[in-house]
């Protein structure tokens, strides 16, 4: 399919994307923005998976049945860890993730 | 410049900035609305692919679920108008700097990549076809992978709500049981 | 021929007697335990009876004297084709002697500690360890293999610490029990040694196949040698040693005297008239190797036993413990048997030593047991070990006195007693093969004779004690065997030794030296009319005596400090120069190793927990980083 983008432009997106939710992950204190981030990650993978399906093997679907899939894990991982989440802050009345560091030496 | 190219450019600023956004935004509130326009301008992204199936899954769940999720949690669980602390710069910069070279490696790797692109004639992209493959059980069929993502899901909700369920110190799940 | 399959019945019982007292005899209660471990016992004498009789009057000779028989067999090791272990019966003259003597004595033994032990605690124990041992002891004896009777020889030793040690919380009975298993370990390791090596040359554990005339051990002599003796004579050597282990012979003795901190009966049984018999039993049984294939062991036997019985003799006399007294007499005595041993020769009446060695040691477990039995009568009505304590008893002792008098007579040697006929065989024996062995004998008669009537006069005679309470006479389950073995003392001289149990089990002709007894006789007389002199009535006599001795008496009196050189030799050498040097590398090098160890674990550990602190981020980061970092290092540079 010609859309006049080379592949490389849809990866080095999804690079960006992946590293900038990776910061994310790594500096944010909150737990909720920090699963944002993780959202950002799986999504940027997403892109990989449709760029690698339309541009390398457009006769077949899987890279589409791979997205759906995470898409529907990702679903599935934020509610488990909204549920999380909402129990810490039962217990700690913090979701600030540098306040919840009872499992350490 | 190709209307496509347009578009392409116009979704992938809108990323980046959005995501850039997305995690240094000090309110929360705000952070989570910049991370549907991310969602938002990746369905773009898909129907720019062709995929439109996909995009409105992508609207629908994410965009439309998580998002929505992720928003009933902040307001669960914060005030709305707090602002994060600034983080310490030490930490920031190192986390920028580990971030910076691991794109900056997968990036030359990928551009040093050779693909090949695929000269077959694409497949065409209908719901008949997708309902049948997540059922087929044959050659392509994902049904295995599909009935795995509906337990999965099944887990995962039971596993929220057990989790979530109000369980004090004084000790709530030995009365429920008692009921 | 007649089918001797039900004698294993004899090692069945005890064992089951064992299991069964031993794990349910609190249950059962002490009078029921008792009861059931004598019947037992009883069953076996009875069975050990009628095997003795079938055996011996019942089988068909023509004139070829006994043969042994394998009454029971089953392979229990393969190890190679023809090496094999077997666990069985074998039935020959000395093992069916030997039935007699092992059931009879325990037979005994049990229905006295009915009496003896009564209210002790750990009745119940006593009877369950008495079985084991009569088990042991009787494997030991029909064992038709070396091995096998290694195997119970073992645990004849294991039975002995056990009852040694039956007054656990008294810490001389404890130590008395160590210091016999231990002892005779170390002896054991000889035996286990020698059978290895017989093993070795012979391929076969076999007592039949071992003493065939044609057999390997002794056809095969001319084989390997090792510093101008056989291998064959090395590990007839060594084998010996566990037998000198066993039967407290000189160097081996000094467990002997200690052990006698058990109950009485056990002395009685396993230290008198058994198990320690056993080094003697182990020598008969490879006698015709020993003869023809080793005789310089067998010499070194003849002077080993010759100086054990001397050595004892002299230490018995100036003992003041009767029980110690009887210890030594026991030494002395199973020195007689191996110096009958030593000097006989193979067949016919070259074997007159074997024959008088056996004979002996039958006679000699009937009035052993009878004196140590009478012994515990005798302390069981004074409540002390000592002949100092102890006098004018015959008033009040009758039966113990009587008997006790006959066993005394017996071993003494006076005509027509048991021991004035085994003895004789011995003598001479003694004097047909070696002059100066024969004197030695001698001597240790007139000493046995005078340190046997200083025990009996000084306690049924001598001076007239003052009692706390008057001593009576014992219940009538503890009387019964001293008549039975005051019987057994007195008459089984009769027994025609020389027609059943001899070296090649042909019958041989025998009868009195006159020459030779009658000097015996006198020089037993004259032992017994000193010792009268000396302690019949209380007089300053003996303590004359003693001090016109005094260096000699002292000696004696100290056992010639064998146990004192022991502890040098332990305490003072090995331990100083080899386990002191060992134990130093153990705590300093072994284990300085293993705390370094852990020391520097520990603080590498706390070192390095601060990277442990609970902060996912930091986690994620790490991770991450080193994602990166070998990403970089695999795919760019070192591709």
């Amino acid at each position: 399919m010609n859309t006049g983008i080379p592949i490389q432009y849809f990866l080095i997106l999804a690079t960006i994307m992946f590293f900038t939710g990776i910061y994310g992950f790594l500096t944010r204190r909150n737990l909720i923005t920090i699963l944002m981030s993780t959202e950002l990650i799986l999504n940027s993978v997403n892109i990989n998976f449709m760029a690698f399906n339309r541009y390398l093997f457009p006769h077949k679907l899987d890279g589409m049945f791979f997205s759906l899939f995470i898409i529907a894990v990702a679903a599935a991982e934020a509610a488990v860890a909204i549920s999380i989440i909402i129990n810490i802050y039962r217990r700690f009345t913090t979701i600030n993730v540098e306040d919840v560091d009872e499992m350490k030496y | 410049m190709t209307a496509n190219q347009i578009m392409f450019i116009l979704f992938s600023v809108m990323i980046v900035t959005f995501s850039i956004l997305t995690v240094t935004s000090r309110k929360i509130l705000r952070a989570a609305v910049y991370l549907l326009f991310v969602l938002v301008s990746t369905s773009g992204l898909y129907f720019m692919l062709n995929y439109q199936f996909l995009a409105a899954i992508q609207l629908t769940l994410y965009a439309g679920g998580i998002v929505v999720l992720i928003i009933f949690s902040i307001l669960l669980t914060s005030h709305i108008s707090q602002k994060f602390e600034s983080i310490e710069w030490k930490k920031s910069f190192f986390t920028a700097l580990a971030v910076i070279g691991g794109a900056i490696v997968t990036i030359v790797t990928i551009l040093d990549h050779r693909f090949a692109a695929s000269k077959q004639a694409a497949a065409e992209v209908n719901m008949r076809f997708i309902g049948k493959s997540l059922l087929w059980t044959g050659f392509e069929g994902y049904a295995l992978p599909f009935e795995v993502i509906s337990v999965l899901l099944i887990a995962a909700m039971v596993a929220a709500i057990v989790i979530a369920k109000k369980s004090g110190p004084s000790g709530s799940d030995s009365q429920t049981l008692k009921k | 021929m007649i089918n001797f399959s039900y004698s294993i019945w004899l090692l069945l019982i005890p064992l089951m007697m064992f299991f069964i007292l031993g794990l349910a005899g609190h249950k059962l209660g002490p009078r029921l335990s008792g009861l059931l471990g004598t019947s037992g016992l009883a069953i076996i004498t009875m069975l050990s009876f009628i095997i003795a009789y079938s055996y011996f009057f019942g089988t068909p000779k023509n004139g070829e004297g006994f043969k042994a028989i394998i009454a029971y067999n089953i392979t229990w090791l393969q190890l190679i084709d023809n090496l094999h272990i077997d666990i069985g019966v074998l039935l020959d003259p000395i093992s069916v002697m030997m039935l007699i003597v092992v059931s009879t004595v325990s037979f005994m033994v049990h229905i006295y500690s009915l009496g003896y032990m009564k209210g002790e605690r750990g009745y119940e124990r006593f009877f369950a360890f008495l079985s084991l041992f009569t088990f042991s002891m009787l494997g030991l004896v029909v064992a038709p293999n070396i091995f096998q009777m290694y195997i119970f020889w073992e645990l004849v030793g294991i039975s002995s610490y056990l009852l040694i040690g039956f007054y656990y919380q008294k810490p001389s009975a404890v130590a008395a029990s160590k210091k016999a298993f231990i002892v005779t370990r170390f002896a054991d390791l000889g035996f286990l040694i020698g059978i290895l090596i017989l093993s070795f040359y012979t391929k076969t554990f076999d007592f039949i196949t071992l003493t065939d005339p044609s057999g390997p051990a002794i056809a095969k002599t001319g084989g390997a040698t090792f510093m101008g003796l056989s291998v064959i004579t090395w590990s007839m050597i060594f084998v010996y040693m566990g037998g000198v282990g066993k039967s407290a012979m000189f160097p081996f003795h000094i467990w002997l005297p200690d052990a006698m901190e058990g109950p009485t009966p056990v002395s009685a049984l396993i230290h008198a008239a058994t198990m320690v018999v056993a080094g003697v039993y182990l020598v008969a049984r490879l006698f015709p190797v020993y003869v023809m294939a080793s005789p310089q062991a067998l010499h070194i036997i003849a002077y080993v036993g010759a100086f054990s019985s001397l050595f004892a003799a002299v230490i018995a006399c100036t003992q003041t413990d009767i029980k110690r007294v009887l210890a030594y007499s026991t030494m002395s005595q199973i020195g007689y048997m191996m110096l009958a041993l030593g000097v006989s020769g193979y067949g016919g009446h070259n074997g007159l030593g074997f024959m008088a060695s056996m004979f002996h040691l039958f006679t000699h477990a009937m009035f052993k047991a009878l004196l140590f039995l009478g012994a515990g009568a005798i302390i069981h009505a004074v409540h002390s070990n000592f002949m100092t304590d102890m006098g004018g008893l015959r008033k009040y002792l009758p039966i113990t006195h009587i008997t006790f008098l006959i066993a005394c007579l017996s071993i003494a040697g006076v005509p027509l007693f048991a021991g004035f006929f085994s003895k004789d065989e011995i003598l001479a024996a003694a004097f047909e093969h070696n002059k100066f062995l024969f004197a030695v004998e001698y001597a240790v008669a007139g000493l046995t004779a005078f340190y046997m009537f200083r025990l009996y006069f000084s306690i049924f005679w001598g001076k007239e004690t003052q009692y706390h309470h008057t001593p009576h006479e014992a219940p009538l389950t503890m009387t019964i065997p001293l008549i039975i073995l005051a019987l057994g003392a007195a008459l089984t001289g009769f027994i025609p030794f020389n027609k059943l149990v001899t070296s090649d089990g042909l019958p041989f002709e025998s009868h009195l030296d006159w020459g030779v007894a009658v000097p015996s006789v006198i020089i037993g007389l004259l032992g017994i009319t000193v010792a009268w002199a000396m302690y019949s009535k209380s007089s300053n006599l003996p303590d004359r005596v003693a001090s016109a001795f005094r260096l000699g008496y002292k000696w004696a009196y100290n056992k010639f400090y064998m146990d004192e050189l022991y502890l040098f030799i332990t305490k003072k050498i090995i331990f100083r120069y080899i386990s002191e040097p060992v134990a130093w590398f153990d705590r300093h090098i072994v284990d300085g190793t293993m705390n370094a160890i852990a020391t520097v674990t520990q603080v590498t550990s706390f070192r390095i927990r601060k990277f442990q602190s609970g902060q996912i981020q930091q986690y994620a980061f790490v991770y991450i980083s080193g994602v990166i970092f070998l990403v970089i290092l695999l795919v760019y540079i070192w591709r």
